[in-house]
């Protein structure tokens, strides 16, 4: 072994050398790879670009929500900002202007001469001896006393209100049956105290006393009395509170006077002493809808009872008017559908097969029911196989060499034809074809048919020419022609409609378009081929069974199950002139679009709230404002 | 007043609002009646125009032959003239707080004139005068700051104070046509140049952001005002882009209607619409989210349409043309200028409604679309319709007729984007 030396133990405790530190680092190097080379300048910059970009698009980003829910407003108001208008006084724009050409300077120089105070103008020494006339505590004071008599007064105005608009009659009684006790104990106060002055309050009351049974309060004039005698004649309880009332009232009165309780009265003054001879309408007239509001009673009205029973209905014409109702009821109740749809047809909602349910009415029906008209399915498919391109989206507007600028002009150009066919894609031009094969296909069938019916209007001819038929009818008293206008012009109508039969019309007519609508059939018989021709000779049966084409039977008609409604299944092209070809592009189903047709906005159909909510523009600018852009104070 | 609105009473809703929607429609074509008056003075053509940020009445006019002009709208005179450059003045900007304003011209320099008329005995001379090493061909003020931005063979941004810019921006070597400033995030700049690349560029971080280069050049470009992120650009191939500046590598929108190359771009206040001025002598008006223009501006004698701009009311446009003129236009061609009766008011509202109500109702779109138009836009909006229908057939030949899948189908948004470069 090796010797251990003491220098050798020692050696560890003396300091560092300077190299060790630099070995250590040495040893790191050796460790380390090498480093890579540097990125060439396009490089860096770009991903300096790149890292910029990054950030901007983030900062940039932030806007993301304000943009959007300023595109979803319903309504914008630029500016944004509302700024308020500061008027700067006259005296500081004054003193800030300057003479510059000698003429200015001139004149500037001749106003200041004479020293006249331009800058807040002084007082006059009414103006300050007014101000000075009256501390401001004081005045203070006084006024605050006088808003508080003013409170104070105001609230003991509205309480008297509030109370005397009261109705309720319990109430009313209640504080009379008080106030009354009221009075009777501080009589009875008084009376103990004060006999002089009790004596003379007695004497009041008396006079009170004598005033009330000179009043009519207990004769049968009051609302209850008069319930009572309607009730006397079926009720014997009634009867009797009745004649309690009067013996009350005799009792009251000393003085008797002999009259007749006016129940008698009413019973017996309805004599049948005239005999009216009143024109009524015959017929359906009663029954007619266009002459009456509601669809149901309708010959009752007249003789709805009068408040007080005063007409006494006599029976036999009761019975009378029942005949006449049980003969009509059947067209009674088409006409209470008459009615009925005519309702619904104002709600358009429900039905929008209801098309050109009428034929006076198809242009409107149409345009409100359907602004759509399908297009047939299958045909679409097999000719629409080109898509259009992106680029040929729709145009915004349609550019002409013709100026517009007269009413006749735009007129003119609603009439004209569309001429669209040069740009329209390929899939608009095959549905074009389409719509032209229906239409001649449509067309020969309307050659076959009968020529179309003429609108049916009520004409003037037709009512004047039919007479009033006089009746002599016992059941409507006189009373009836002094009532109020509405029964009286209701009986007007009736009469000078009277001939005038709208329900058998109607059935006739539909039974007219019923028949028109049956496919007819073809007749291809030649006479003299195969057999012998000439005058007087008709073609052999035999034959015309062989020719005569039967079309298959139509499909059924939508119609009819519904008597008061004929269907026209014919296109209407006057009204589809007007009708919206396809789905404009927000909606996706024809039902969202309809809906928003349907809706009025108008003030004729909402109120006055609604219409201005209906009709609020998106975006609303006012003139002479600045709009400065959108910044982050504005949101 | 008390009114009955049972609906039995009021029948017919759809016909007679449809009737009254026609009428409306028919009115608004018959009034309407967009140009207001011709501002001239000018003797060459109106090569650049700008709006004064804090006065409506006051807008600024540039020439080809370097004069500049401050025009008082409302009195329709010229209240200024300045003969700021030698050659054309290429373009123009005020300052924010509208003291100044600064123009840049074809003689190399870069002017700051004061906005109101000099003083009696004072000469008409510019508060500061930069001499630059290029020719500037555009400028921009920034929006809060005393900073401001040309164009030229780089994007300079310069401090108002300094004659030697604060930064130079470039992204490669080409003339820059303009430079805009961001109006909501200020500090955001973009650019277009004539190797046909719109490059955005960030202030703070001096440095370029992204570049997209698009099929041919770009004129100019602007900023919406109320969407941070979106600008439109107007091209040489007869479109517009809008572009979301997150989303480069397609356009928001196409919009399509120019017949010509489309010289310069203006966004209403609102952002909701913008103007361009085109070649094809005609300025239209473009609903930002729609492909087409709505409306479309001309008269016999309006030559190119140079520059355009909205006034800042939103109401009126302003276009400079080669023929001298300035012309001021109604926004919206057949509105009632003036103060409005309340009735007055309700009736336009309600009328408004009707029309978009019933917008796609044939016969009232046939009237509300109509517009007329001279014949050589007329025909050329033809020739045009026949080129682009051949070269869709012609595709479409092709697609039929080469294998599946080998012909794609390339959107109308794509199709213009040649690169995006990071």
């Amino acid at each position: 072994g090796e010797k251990l030396v003491l220098s050798e133990l020692l050696q560890p405790i003396r300091p560092k050398s300077a190299l060790s530190s630099v070995k250590k680092e040495l040893n790191r190097v050796k460790q380390k790879k090498a480093v890579e080379l540097p990125l060439s300048k396009e490089e860096a910059q770009r991903v300096v670009r790149e890292a910029a970009y990054v950030g901007t698009s983030k900062d940039v980003g932030k806007w993301q929500q304000v943009v959007l829910q300023n595109r979803r407003a319903e309504q914008l108001v630029f500016p944004l900002k509302q700024e308020i208008a500061t008027v700067v006084p006259l005296e500081q724009v004054a003193s800030t202007w300057k003479p510059r050409t000698p003429l200015e300077q001139e004149i500037f120089g001749l106003l200041h001469k004479t020293q006249q105070p331009t800058v807040d103008p002084l007082l006059t020494p009414e103006e300050t001896a007014s101000l000075q006339a009256m501390s401001l505590e004081e005045a203070r004071q006084r006024r605050a006393e006088l808003q508080k008599a003013r409170a104070l007064q105001s609230y003991y105005e509205a309480k008297a209100r509030r109370e005397k608009r009261i109705k309720s009659k319990k109430y009313h009684r209640v504080l009379k049956k008080s106030k009354r006790r009221k009075a009777l104990k501080e009589f009875e106060q008084l009376h103990k105290s004060d006999p002089e002055a009790a004596l003379a309050k007695l004497e009041e009351l008396e006079q009170l006393r004598m005033q009330e049974r000179m009043s009519l309060k207990h004769q049968n004039k009051g609302k209850w009395a008069r319930s009572r005698a309607i009730m006397a004649k079926y009720d014997l309880e009634a009867r009797k509170a009745m004649q309690e009332q009067l013996a009350r009232n005799k009792e009251l009165m000393q003085k008797v006077r002999v009259e007749l309780p006016e129940e008698e009265e009413e019973a017996g003054d309805m004599p049948e002493k005239d005999l009216a001879s009143v024109t009524i309408p015959m017929g359906a007239s009663g029954a007619n809808p266009w002459m009456l509001g509601k669809p149901t009673g309708p010959a009752e009205e007249p003789q709805v009872e009068e408040g007080l029973g005063d007409v006494a209905v006599p029976g036999a014409a009761e019975r009378k008017e029942e005949e006449e109702e049980e003969v009509v009821s059947e067209e009674e109740a088409l006409l209470q559908d008459f009615a009925q749809k005519r309702h619904t047809r104002q709600q358009w909602a429900e039905r929008p097969e209801g098309r050109g349910a009428d034929e006076t009415e198809a242009i409107p029906e149409l345009l409100g029911d359907s602004p759509i008209r399908p297009v047939c399915d299958e045909e679409q498919a097999s000719l629409g196989m080109e898509q259009p391109s992106p680029a040929q989206e729709e145009t915004l507007l349609s550019e002409q060499l013709n100026r517009v600028q007269t009413m006749e002009d735009v007129e003119a150009l609603a009439s004209e034809e569309h001429v669209e066919e040069r740009e329209k894609p390929a899939a608009a031009r095959a549905k074009k074809r389409v719509q032209q094969q229906e239409e001649g296909r449509a067309g020969d069938k309307r050659a076959k048919k009968t020529p179309a019916k003429k609108k049916k209007i009520i004409s003037l001819q037709a009512v004047l020419s039919g007479k009033p038929q006089e009746v002599p009818c016992a059941s409507l008293p006189l009373v009836v022609e002094e009532e109020d206008g509405g029964v009286d012009q209701r009986g007007v109508i009736t009469e000078a409609f009277a001939g005038d039969d709208v329900v058998a019309d109607f059935r006739r007519e539909k039974r007219k378009a019923e028949q028109a609508a049956k496919p007819q059939p073809v007749n291809l018989v030649l006479p003299g081929w195969g057999e012998w021709g000439g005058t007087g000779l008709k073609p052999s049966t035999k034959k015309v069974k062989r020719f005569l084409l039967k079309p298959p039977p139509a499909p059924p008609r939508k119609d009819q199950h519904l008597p008061h409604v004929i269907m026209s299944e014919r296109r209407n092209i006057h009204a589809a002139a007007h009708q919206v070809n396809e789905l404009p592009f927000p909606f996706e189903k024809h039902q969202q679009f309809e809906q928003s047709i349907r809706m009025p906005l108008g003030s004729t159909w909402n109120t006055q709230r609604a219409f201005q909510k209906l009709t609020t523009p998106r975006v609303v600018t006012r003139a002479g404002h600045i709009i400065q852009p959108i910044s982050a104070e504005d949101v | 007043v008390p009114r009955n609105y049972d609906p039995l009473l009021h029948p017919f809703e759809v016909p007679r609002e449809y009737t009254r929607a026609l009428n409306a429609t028919k009115l608004e074509r018959v009034f309407a009646k967009p140009f207001l008056s011709s501002l001239d003075g000018h003797r060459d053509g109106v090569n650049c125009m700008a709006k004064h940020p804090k006065s409506l009445s006051t807008v600024l006019s540039g020439a080809c032959d370097g004069e500049v002009k401050i025009w008082n709208l409302t009195k329709h005179q010229c209240i200024r003239t300045i003969q700021a450059h030698e050659g054309f003045v290429r373009g123009m900007c005020a300052r924010f707080c509208g003291t100044s304003f600064f123009t840049v011209g074809d003689d190399k320099t870069v002017k700051q004139w004061k906005m109101e008329s000099p003083e009696y005995g004072e000469e008409e001379e510019p508060i500061h005068t930069i001499l630059g090493k290029t020719v500037f061909t555009g400028i921009d003020h920034h929006w809060k700051e005393a900073v401001f931005a040309t164009c030229g063979h780089q994007v300079d941004i310069w401090d108002e104070q300094r004659t030697s810019p604060m930064c130079s921006l470039t992204w490669g070597f080409d003339s820059i046509s303009s430079v805009k400033f961001n109006p909501i995030e200020t500090y955001l700049l973009g650019s277009c140049a004539s190797d046909r690349n719109i490059v955005l560029y960030d202030m703070r971080k001096s440095t370029p952001l992204k570049k997209v280069i698009l099929n041919m050049r770009t004129n100019t470009l602007c900023w919406n005002p109320m969407e941070a992120f979106i600008f439109t650009a107007a091209n040489e191939d007869y479109n517009l882009y809008t572009f979301d500046m997150r989303y480069l590598e397609s356009p928001v929108m196409v919009h399509m209607d120019h017949v010509s190359a489309v010289l310069d771009v203006d966004y209403s206040p609102t952002g909701k619409e913008f103007v361009s001025a085109s070649f094809d002598k005609s300025v239209r008006i473009f609903p930002v989210d729609k492909g087409r223009s709505r409306e479309v501006y001309h008269t016999k004698r309006m030559q190119h349409v140079i520059t355009v701009k909205w006034t800042s009311d939103n109401k009126y446009i302003l276009c400079g043309s080669d023929e001298m003129n300035i012309r001021l236009w109604k926004a919206n061609a057949s509105e009632k200028l003036g103060v409005l009766a309340p009735r007055e008011k309700a009736a336009m509202n309600y009328n408004q409604k009707l029309k978009e109500k019933f917008q796609y109702h044939p016969k009232i779109r046939r009237i509300a679309q109509h517009r007329h138009l001279p014949r050589s836009i007329f025909c050329q909006i033809k020739e045009q319709r026949i080129m682009r229908e051949a070269r869709r057939r012609k595709e479409l030949n092709r697609r039929k007729h080469s294998k599946p899948g080998s012909v794609p189908f390339v959107s109308e948004r794509k199709k213009h984007i040649v690169a995006v470069v990071k």
